[in-house]
This record gives structure tokens, sequence and C-alpha cells, in this order.
């Protein structure tokens, strides 16, 4: 059965908890020990109240500290299996919430009808937007505080889809629902048939599982050798293309042409493998691999540079300084880098430009920027390959920063 | 790629990574279903050969087909295998009597206390999942611990795409969890497609088996007919029942587990 991540993202208080519980409640998708126990505890089936004493269970285990950090919960529809990444809204735990949405294949934005847009709501979308998630349903909650009114629907959605357009998602639907009443989530609701979509799980029936690139030129980034007997077997995992034994591959940084003698697994013989393994090979000639070396097609290679230009989103709350080091890692390879130019520095939730050609990124900040890399790695842009297109910061081995390469071949 | 191959192929991922990061390894092996399951995973990231010891932490209470179970394989398979035990505290004659927590505290998070004060080991991986416990669900897969084996969960650090955290002068050891993503009828499944050898206990006698393995005064068996792999994975389709139900220490308080987590205990 196929699979798919996604995450609920939106302001705090706005529903993303009411919508989890409602989601397992309405899909069936709740150990049955847990619903007796409600039920013996409430007297109730099937009815509010039981739903209610759910959500308080739930919330308890929110006080408890579950959902501080980034929770996964897991149903199954007709059409497939989905884990919910469950994330805070709290403005201090947007590091978790990055975290989860790194993971996310798609993301449910949820509004409160009454409250309308909120801060958290801009910055949960503009994360979205730099992780690359482009899909995303819009749900519109609470629409029973209002009356279950289309006008006021429309003037939500009007609203975020501006904003959305700004930053260049385009919701695969927008979607009013009442999670707390049940109301076109799971079941269609007789209180708004002015909607004419579909429900929220039939919405996300169609969304599309991560695709695997396997059309692209091959990427094979080296994580480890390990010598075996009389063999050096370079491990790793295949990020895009293929291959097979016998093909003429390059080595970057060194730029050797070398030739797959084997591809190997435990107990299994394999002539090729494919996007999305991992993998050992074994390479004729006396090339020796190392960890950050990336195997790659000649002629179809990733850009080489130590220069390039990148979106970051800073993640920490000691602020970065201009003429700091910092780590890179981009798949598997690491080097010292330094941030060259930070041509705008923005507040990721109002979008608002702080400064230009800035000196100083805080917390929670997006910057424009130019980066200088010590030695020269392998990256790709990242609207053409996700795995070579993105990379963090680490400053004292922890990550502090998260980027995505707009421009892999230097200045705009 | 269907779904299991994903999942394989991204612990196999982590594995790895884990390895080439920290070198000064250990795995965990509960001998369970979930560790045994992680196991196989690791002898296949290592074509076979572990290049690390195996550590199982013996509170001596554990189901004799357990110990069985270990001596077994751990010469079939050629594992190093560590046996970790809090003598101490058994001379002291610590058991589930005198209290679950502290027996919990003291032959299990304790004796791996010992053994990563013996062996310095900078990375430990081990079979938990997400979907087992509320409190493993907010794991990571690189979890750090500190000095006093204290897991700070409301400031664990951000883990990126697949960038993890790697290990700072301040920390004990990072725990490294391959199987995060994974179910229980996923284990399953996968046990039945790589056809691993399991516990019997696993498997129904007299219409009992259980779901979930540790300690023999610890676990309650639940009322089941699977004497296959094949009708587990049908059970755990049809009825639910949590997994963790007849684990005692799940029960016993609400909070038991977060408090033992909290202390270092897996």
């Amino acid at each position: 059965m196929d699979s798919l991540k996604f995450i609920i993202v939106g302001h705090v208080d706005h529903g993303k908890s009411t919508l989890i519980g409602r989601l397992l409640y309405d899909t069936d998708s709740l150990p049955h020990d847990r619903i007796e126990e409600i039920r013996r505890k409430t007297g109730d089936r099937n009815g509010e109240r039981e739903f209610a004493y759910l959500l308080d269970h739930l919330e308890e285990e929110r006080q408890q500290g579950i959902t501080i950090d980034t929770t996964q919960v897991f149903f199954k529809t007709n059409v497939r299996q989905y884990v919910i990444i469950d994330a805070p809204g709290h403005v201090e735990f947007v590091k978790n919430m990055v975290t989860g949405a790194s993971q996310a294949e798609a993301a449910i934005l949820i509004i409160d009808a009454a409250e309308g847009v909120k801060e958290q709501t801009k910055r949960h979308a503009y994360i979205l937007s730099i992780l690359g998630i482009s899909q995303v349903i819009v749900v519109i909650n609470k629409m029973d505080l209002v009356g279950y009114g289309q006008d006021r629907f429309n003037e939500v959605r009007d609203d975020i889809l501006r904003f959305l357009g700004s930053i260049g998602i385009r919701p695969i639907s927008s979607i009013p629902i009442s999670a707390k009443n049940g109301e076109n989530v799971v079941r269609v609701s007789k209180k708004m048939k002015w909607h004419k979509g579909p429900v929220l799980v039939k919405s996300l029936d169609l969304l599309k599982s991560r695709i695997i690139s396997e059309d692209k030129p091959l990427l094979l980034p080296i994580q480890d050798v390990y010598k075996m007997d009389d063999k050096r077997i370079s491990v790793g995992r295949i990020e895009t293309g293929n291959l097979a034994v016998g093909n003429r591959v390059k080595i970057l940084p060194s730029g050797q042409i070398t030739e797959i003698c084997s591809i190997e697994y435990y107990l299994q013989k394999k002539k090729r493998a494919f996007a999305g393994e991992s993998i050992g090979i074994v390479t004729r000639d006396s090339v020796f691999l190392n960890r950050g070396d990336i195997v790659c097609e000649a002629e179809k290679e990733p850009v080489f540079t130590d220069n390039f230009s990148a979106n970051i989103f800073w993640l920490t709350k000691e602020d970065f300084r201009k003429d700091e080091r910092l780590t890179i890692r981009c798949a598997t390879q690491e080097t010292s880098c330094k941030i060259i130019r930070i041509g705008r520095r923005m507040d990721s939730s109002s979008l608002e430009v702080i400064e230009e050609d800035a000196c100083i990124l805080k917390n929670l900040e997006v910057g424009e920027v130019v980066i200088e890399t010590k030695k020269p790695i392998a990256i790709k842009d990242y609207n053409d390959v996700q795995e070579l297109g993105r990379f963090v910061f680490a400053r004292d081995n922890d990550i502090c920063a998260g980027g995505i390469i707009t421009n892999s071949r230097g200045k705009v | 790629m269907n779904y299991l191959d994903k999942l394989e192929n991204q612990s196999i991922f982590i594995i790895r990574e884990a390895y080439a990061q920290f070198r000064n390894v250990a795995m965990l092996w509960s001998i369970g279903k979930d560790s045994t399951t992680l196991l196989w995973l690791v002898r296949k990231a290592f074509f076979g050969k572990i290049p690390f010891p195996v550590v199982h932490l013996d509170t001596s209470y554990k189901f004799n087909e357990i110990y069985e179970f270990r001596e077994r394989y751990a010469k079939e398979w050629g594992l190093n295998l560590i046996v970790g035990r809090n003598e101490e505290a058994l001379s002291l004659k610590m058991g589930p009597e005198k209290g679950k927590f502290e027996c919990c505290t003291m032959l299990k998070t304790d004796a791996l206390k010992k053994v990563i004060e013996k062996y310095k080991f900078k990375a430990l991986y081990l079979a938990i999942r997400r979907d087992e416990h509320g409190i493993r669900a907010k794991e990571r897969i690189f979890s750090p611990r500190d000095e006093d084996f204290e897991w700070d969960y409301k400031n664990q650090p951000p883990e990126l795409w697949d960038q993890y955290k790697t290990k700072t002068r301040t920390e004990e050891h990072i725990r490294v969890h391959p199987l995060l993503g994974w179910r229980e009828i996923d284990i399953w499944e996968y046990i039945k497609r790589e056809k691993l050898p399991i516990v019997s206990l696993y498997y129904s006698k007299r219409g009992l088996r259980y779901r979930s393995i540790g300690c023999a005064c610890c676990c309650n068996p639940v009322k089941s007919n699977a004497d296959t792999v094949d009708k587990i994975i049908n059970e755990l389709k049809t009825s639910r029942i949590s997994e963790r139900s007849g684990r005692a220490q799940d029960k016993e308080s609400a909070y038991i587990m977060q408090k033992l987590r909290s202390l270092g205990y897996m």
C-alpha cells in the first residue's frame, strides 16, 4: 500500500490537535482498548462527549510534553496509509516545526474561520515554501463559530490565497471544515452544501507521494568505505538516477573516471540499482573513494563550485555575524564556509525586508545570501535536484540553519 | 520501490550514517522483534560482518526463551555480544517487588550506564519506534543524552532532511533510532518477507501470545490464536489493542515511561 507523510501547520489554537483527533476518530484508527476506556468513562458511544474526552486525553499528552516537539501519528484510508506529523504552533517551537516539515511530502494549512490569517499562519506557510513543499491543502476550521457561512469562508480564503500566491504556493484545494463537529473532514457536511469541492480525506487521497527521481542523471554521494576481506566497498544511497555493473562513472571532487565492477548487497546479487537504494559499490582501477565523494555520470555531472546563492533560514537563538565561519553539509559533503553577502534579511512571518546588504541574521529570520566554501562542492539548484540543492549549516556540531540553493552558479 | 523497501533503505542509510560519524558504537539488542529486526538491518548494512558489539541488558528476569534465542543466534550470526548486568543491584536482590520504577532504573538504565562507562561508546543504536508509545513519538533519529543520561526533549536540535546531530563534548552519547518511522505491522511484514527468526513467545500457545516482550514478571500475554507470522499480521490488521497494553511499566502511572526515559531508559 502506498504511504504519504504530511504535516499540519497553522497558528496556535486554530485547531491542529482537534483535526488530528477527528482524522483518527473518523477513520477508525485508534486502538480499541483506548476507545473502550473512553466509553467506559463517559458512558457515551459515538457521541460528542466521547470525542471531547478523546481530545482531552490527547491534550493531556500534549501537556506532558508530547507535542512540544514533533509527533507522528498514523491513519489509513482506502487509498493509502498516512503519517501525520504534528507540529507545535508556538513561535519558540519553529525549530521543531521545520524538523517535522522537512520530512513531509505535503501540508495542511489550518486557519480559524473566526480569527482569520495570523502571524504563525504566514510564518508556517513561508517555511513550507522554503522547504519546497508544494502540495498544500488549506482548511478553514471552526466554521461552526461563523454559522457555516460561505461569505466568511470566501473572505478568509481570499486572504490566505493572496499571501500564498506571493510566496509561490498554489494550494490544491481550500476546504471549509469543523474539526470539532466532523464537518467535511471525512463526512460530507450537510450544513455547508455550498461547498462543491472534496472533503479533506478525499483531497488527501488525491495528493502525490514523493517521486523518486530515477529519470535524472546518477548522483551517488558516498557515506563510507568498508574494507571487507580484500575488497573496498564504498557505500551510499543513490539519490537520483540509476547504476549498473559496467557503467563508466565520474568521481567528484577528483574528477577520475572509473567503472563499476560490482554492486554489493548482503546475500544478494544484482546488476542494477535505482534511486532510493542504499547500496555498496566496488570500482575498477585503484580509485580510492572517501566519504563526501559524489559518484555521477560524466558530462551530466552536478555543478562543482565554491560560490553559490541560497535562501537560508536561521534557526538558533545565537545570531549569525558575517565574519563567522560555519560548517556546511550538503548530502554527505562537509566543508567550512563563509557567507560573503547577505543580500536581504527578512522577517519570516511578514516577509518584510528588515535590511538590505546586512551583516547579521537573527533567530527565525530568512536571508538571501551568497556562500563561499573553502573547498568546492557538488551542488544543484533546489528546483532541479532537491537532494543536492539543500544543505544545513552547523556550528559546534549543532545544526543552526537550513538552506536551499537558488542559483548554483554564483551571484544572481 | 515498495513501502518496505523504502523503510529498509532509509534504515540502512541511518545505520551507516551513524557508523560514519561515530565509529565507536554499539547496538542494544533486547532480543524482541524490533531489535532483532534492527540487528538484521545492521547485518545488511555491513554485509554480514557487524563491526561493533551488540549489547544485551540482562536484568536476570527475562524469559527463558529469550536467553535461549540469544545464545543460539549470537553464535550463528557471529556476534560480538556484551551482556550488561548490574551485578551490584542483583546481589542486593533488586527486583520488581521493590518497585517497578526502581527495578527498571537499576537493572536496565544503570546497567547501560556501566556498559557505556566501560566501553566509552559514543553512540548506541536502539530499535524504538514512534508508534509504540506517546513519549517515544517525539524522538529524533539522532538523539543526544547528557552526562547524566538525561534527555532534554524540550530543547532538541533540529533535524533537517537527512542531516543529523553529531556529538559535542558536553554529551555523553547519541542514541540512534533507525526504526523510528516503522510501525508494529511493518515490523511483522518485514519479518515475514525476510524470513527472520523471532522468539517463540510472540506465537500463540493455548490461546495466548505476547505482543511485546521484556522481563517475564512484567509482561502479560494477550488473548490470541495467532501462531504464525501470517496470522499475527492478520490479527494486527483486524483487531486493534494497543501494542504495549501488556507492559506493566506503561500502565502503572501515566508518567512512569516519561520519567524513566528522561533518566536514560530506552
